[in-house]
């Protein structure tokens, strides 16, 4: 029997839906505040989004093995209490602990696949280590930002403001890695049936340390541009990263479950997530309501996602 | 050894039991001796708050891989200020209180449930969105509203039968029938199958539908009571009084020997890893250590339990 | 051995072992196999086929023994070892990634499919495969994998194996290959070996239809208890031979003796599907024929949903389906039962034990306690559980759905006879088979076409070659 002719259809409606309900967001903060149409307005708007496109990212990478990662913020801010800590004084060791922290995630995704554990009960028990790692060099917020990073998230190239710029590169990046190049096949193999993938001769250890490696890298980066953006460290900084990247990264058109996944859709889904908080303010909501928005349009999402696929069979 | 082999297999709470015996040990040993009842009468109050949470997360991680309360911190803060806020620290409205609390489980329940069964959303996100909505709902109310318990509640929550504590005793019942239930009962069988294989229990015959609505909304209304208890017994509900609840929750699950993978559960592991992790803390606590080297060894002890434990058989 | 001295065999194992804890897998088995040679190797559940295939292909290490291939002894050899020699094997579950599209399946399989350009020529790869194998198949290489119905995706999995990149094909593996093919692509794919053959690329086949390892193979080998018990040229064996071989008396078509007029009956089923309905009623074995994935197994799942409480469903595919992996024999049993051994609620041990323990002499389980791990038993003493599970309880209804599938010769016997047994006492059995030998247990048989039903065949008139015309219904 042939494919339905409507899986493609389908297909192609997820991947513009990320796209579309920004377009409507930003037509509705434009219609409530003109003024953020300008390259200055949407650089205050999205200045903040930088860490969050790179979470996303992180968070991916998690995804696309069909694990998850709970820990992510509680990294996020160990990652901005070292380098508020170390990076203006001591850059060398700066430097090194951030390798240190890149390495501790690969060597989590290998342990996740070397034990065959649940990803979320892992990182959960990681996110404590992290917290705790943070407080331990950290106590109390402080620390700095070097002069470097603070100047790079005031970087305004031309045309674009910076947040779109990183967001572009790192979409083109993320699509091709995972959809376009041969290595990503094979992770996103990992995602979709592991056994499979290990019988063509693959190592499944490799491919989650490489992931979680690479998820440890954009976990770096957003602990550094949140470090930038604020110039200085807090061990709860990171805190809200873990749900916002997991609803960037669903609504943006991936699954929890089978490596499927959507670089740039999470990518989009990063803005999304983020401006739900500009959109509340502009519509005079208080911001204690701002954890129901997300987690409001988190379960819209995937409702519509559950409904459609049920019209469908 | 091979039945002693199986026994262990079999009740892997015994590990946890024994980490108790010599966390408890050495904090004793280390202050000369002194306070051994005291300590473990402390730590049986407090076991208990992670006991009446780990149940229900049990109940849920029991029923299979995916199945996850993530709610479970928002459930307790949002009923323990509701519940706090109408009683108005007044005993003519305990009754009102406690019906409000555990008419936010219900409700928290049955919403989970909608967004899982009815949205098909993945649990960990429906319960972590509904969750969400309910900490915001808990920040918009606790605006200026006043948070005690009626006199009776707080007092009944420090209540202790000779040293133990009252709560614990009536949670140790609990625990004793739980763990009948889920041997002995349709609806036991019927969360340990679906958590072996969900499929082969729909064509079992295995009322799945309301399995886990009875499951998903047991570990809501454990939550809500735990929440109740917890803001009268610290004299009041806060924000942040269930911050450490999630991962203890999940924690002593883990540790208590039930399988991640689903299937198969242990209630008196519960127990005992609730009482390890509370000795863990009073431990650190005499040696003067900080709050992040707590975090980090309850991390690791929760990853390390998860490395040393036994593989499930596969098909 | 068939060693004539004149070609030096492709792959030459020796005295290969392999245990898993007290069991012993593999017991010494000496294997030749000659370039383009086509053999088939039979036995029942546990014969250790499978674990030699996985030695074969890489994906098992065996404890003793040696592996030449091609006259050389690899070092350290494993799944790329292998596929670096020419050796591809299609295993018996699917094993591809859902979330991929058919031409990227291609690159997991081939380590050196990279660089720039590799979509382009996965695409060309796969495509040329499935035209060369698959006539007229109408599979996009672009499709998700996911999004293909199983015969489908078996066909995918088959023709990636016989993509060729950086080394040419020696020897290729298929476990069971054409268990969720339709008939029409089974017979391509059998053609294609043959083709295969002559170009020099050997196969080993492993399969439970023994007509077809008979007529499509050169040689055949019968495993018994981790050995080869038997080595012999296809042409000069037969059907019975092989049976009786693989250590079983032949013969296991007794057909079934009840022929009452069965429409006096109280009818049971009736469901509605395009072409026709589907009528059973109590006593009647009936069943539900055609290429697999047409509709059958639907239909059961819709007859099941329907009718809660009152039919009991058997599945085959025993891991996924039927086994609850932690539980006793006697837990998997009265799981079943739940309803119907409660009381207020709570079950009485003493009481599910008896119930286990006369189920498991009344069905022949083999099993020295019914407090034993269910994963402890062969597998097609995991079906016999599963089928006392359906029929302990007090379904009107049976619904068993290939219900044989990897179970041997002597346990499907016994399993019919269970089966009916219970259809002469007032049941009422759906049987959806694609084995055409096991509808002659059944009164009557519904073909199934593309989800509608296009021939009711009764017992006295059915013949494989009406069977199969029903089932290419738009053919002709």
């Amino acid at each position: 029997m042939p494919a339905e002719p409507g899986a493609g259809r389908a297909e192609t409606l997820r991947a513009l839906l990320p796209a579309l309900a920004l377009a409507a967001m930003l037509a509705l903060i434009v219609y409530l505040q003109p003024r953020a149409m300008s390259y200055n307005g949407m650089r205050l708007l999205l200045n903040f989004s930088l860490p969050l496109i790179f979470a996303a990212l992180a968070q991916l990478c998690v995804i696309a093995a069909s694990d998850i990662d709970l820990g992510l913020g509680a990294f996020i801010g160990l990652v901005n209490s070292l380098s508020a800590l170390l990076l203006a004084t001591r850059p060398l060791l700066g430097a090194l602990a951030m390798l240190a922290c890149v390495l501790a995630y690969a060597g989590m995704g290998a342990f996740i696949a070397v034990r065959r554990l649940p990803s979320i009960v892992v990182t959960l028990g990681a996110s404590f280590v992290w917290l705790g790692l943070a407080l331990l060099v950290l106590p109390t917020p402080g620390g700095s930002a070097p002069e470097w990073l603070a100047a790079l998230v005031r970087l305004k190239p031309p045309l674009l403001p910076l947040p779109v710029v990183f967001a572009i590169a790192l979409a083109a990046f993320g699509h091709w890695f995972f959809m376009r190049s041969s290595y990503g096949v094979v992770l996103r193999g990992i995602g979709g049936a592991p056994q499979a993938v290990a019988r063509a001769g693959w190592s499944l250890l490799a491919g989650r340390a490489a992931l979680y490696g690479l998820a440890g890298v954009f976990g770096c980066l957003a602990g550094l541009l949140l470090t930038g953006l604020n110039t200085t460290g807090d061990a709860n900084f990171g805190a809200p990263y873990t749900l916002l990247s997991i609803a960037a990264v669903i609504v943006g058109g991936g699954e929890f479950t089978g490596g499927i996944v959507a670089p740039v859709g999470a990518v989009l889904g990063a803005f999304i997530m983020l401006l739900t908080g500009s959109l509340l303010s502009f519509m005079d909501v208080s911001t204690d309501w701002q954890l129901s928005v997300q987690g409001a349009i988190l379960i819209v999402v995937l409702g519509t996602r559950a409904l459609q696929r049920q019209a469908a069979a | 050894m091979n039945s002693a082999r199986r026994w262990l297999d079999t009740n892997p709470w015994i590990w946890s039991l024994c980490g108790a015996i010599a966390v408890w040990g050495l904090t004793i040993a280390s202050v000369g001796g002194r306070g051994a009842g005291a300590t473990l009468s402390t730590a049986l109050g407090f076991a208990t708050f992670y006991v009446v949470v780990g149940i229900g997360q049990m109940l849920v991680i029991s029923a299979g891989p995916g199945n996850i309360d993530l709610s479970i911190p928002s459930v307790m803060t949002l009923a323990g200020y509701l519940a706090m806020g109408v009683m108005q620290a007044q005993d003519a409205r305990l009754a009102l209180g406690c019906a409000v609390a555990l008419g936010v489980g219900l409700a928290a329940g049955v919403a989970n449930l909608v967004l899982i069964r009815g949205l098909k959303i993945p649990p960990m996100i429906a319960t972590l969105a509904a969750g969400f909505i309910m900490q915001s709902m808990t920040i918009a109310y606790s605006r200026g509203s006043t948070a005690k318990p009626a006199p009776l509640l707080l007092a009944a929550s420090l209540a202790r039968v000779g040293s133990v504590p009252v709560i614990a005793l009536i949670f140790l019942a609990v625990a004793a029938l739980v763990a009948l239930g889920l041997a002995r009962s349709v609806f036991g069988r019927s969360v340990l199958a679906i958590g072996q294989n969900p499929r082969a229990a729909y064509l079992a015959g295995i009322r799945i539908g309301r399995t886990m609505a009875l499951v998903y909304i047991l570990s809501a209304l454990l939550a809500a009571l735990a929440g109740l208890l917890l803001a009268a017994y610290s004299g009041g509900a806060s924000l942040n009084m269930s911050e450490d609840f999630l991962l203890m929750s999940i924690a002593v699950v883990v540790l208590g020997g039930t399988s991640i993978a689903g299937g198969q559960a242990s209630v008196a592991g519960v127990w005992t890893a609730s009482l390890l992790l509370y000795l863990i803390v009073t431990m650190l606590n005499v040696f003067g250590v900080g709050a992040g080297l707590r975090y980090i060894l309850t991390g690791l002890i929760i990853i390390g339990v998860l490395a040393v434990a036994k593989g499930r058989p596969t098909a | 051995m068939p060693d004539d001295g004149t070609i030096e065999p492709l792959i030459r194992l020796r005295g290969i072992g392999k245990r898993f804890g007290a069991v012993r897998a593999l017991d010494a088995v000496d294997l030749d196999i000659a370039p383009g040679e086509r053999l088939g190797i039979v036995g029942h559940n546990g014969a250790g086929k499978s674990t030699l295939m996985q030695v074969l292909a890489g994906t098992l290490t065996a404890d003793a023994g040696s592996i030449a291939i091609a006259g050389a002894v690899p070092r350290g050899y494993d799944v790329r070892r292998a596929h670096a020699l020419g050796i591809g094997c299609v295993f018996q579950e699917l094993s591809l990634c859902p979330n991929l599209r058919v031409f990227e399946t291609v690159r997991i399989l081939h380590h050196g499919l990279r660089g720039f350009g590799w979509p382009r020529r996965a695409r060309r790869l796969i495509g040329a495969a499935l035209d060369a194998i698959f006539p007229g198949h109408a599979i996009g290489t672009d499709a998700t994998i996911g999004a293909l119905p199983i015969g489908q995706r078996q066909m995918v999995e088959i023709a990636r194996i016989f993509t060729e990149t950086d080394r040419a094909l020696r020897l290729v593996i298929l476990d069971e290959p054409t268990s969720s093919l339709g008939a029409r692509a089974a017979e391509q794919l059998l053609d294609f070996i043959r083709q295969a053959a002559a170009r020099g690329i050997a196969c080993l086949f492993v399969s439970h239809r023994l007509q077809e390892v008979l007529s499509h193979t050169d040689r055949v080998v019968v495993m018994r208890d981790g050995q080869v018990v038997a080595d012999a040229p296809a042409a000069g064996l037969t059907r019975a031979r092989l049976v009786a071989h693989m250590g079983m008396t032949g013969g296991e078509t007794a057909r079934g003796e009840m022929a009452q007029a069965a429409s006096a009956r109280p009818l049971r089923v009736d469901l509605a599907l395009p072409g026709g309905a589907l009528r059973a009623h109590a006593g009647e074995v009936i069943g539900l024929a055609g290429l697999d994935g047409h509709g059958q197994r639907d239909a059961l799942l819709r007859i099941f949903a329907g009718q809660h409480g009152r039919a009991a469903y058997v599945s085959g595919d025993r891991p996924r389906e039927g086994v609850f992996p932690l539980w006793s024999v006697a837990r998997n049993l009265t799981v079943g039962l739940l309803g119907r051994l409660a009381h207020a609620g709570f079950l009485r041990p003493a009481e599910e034990r008896a119930l286990a323990d006369a189920w498991r002499s009344r069905i022949g389980i083999r099993t020295p306690d019914v407090a034993q791990p269910i994963l402890s038993l062969s597998g097609g003493n995991q079906q016999k559980v599963l089928i006392a599970r359906a029929v302990a309880g007090t379904a009107d209804i049976l619904l068993l759905d290939d219900p044989m599938r990897g179970v041997d010769v002597g346990t499907k016997r016994d399993l019919f006879a269970a089966v009916r047994a219970e259809a002469a006492e007032g049941r009422c059995v759906l049987l959806y088979t694609t084995e055409t030998a096991e509808l002659e247990h059944c009164d009557r048989t519904y073909v199934f076409y593309r989800g509608a039903i296009t021939a009711e065949i009764a017992r006295e008139t059915l013949s494989e070659e009406r069977v199969l015309r029903a089932s290419f219904a738009d053919a002709g």
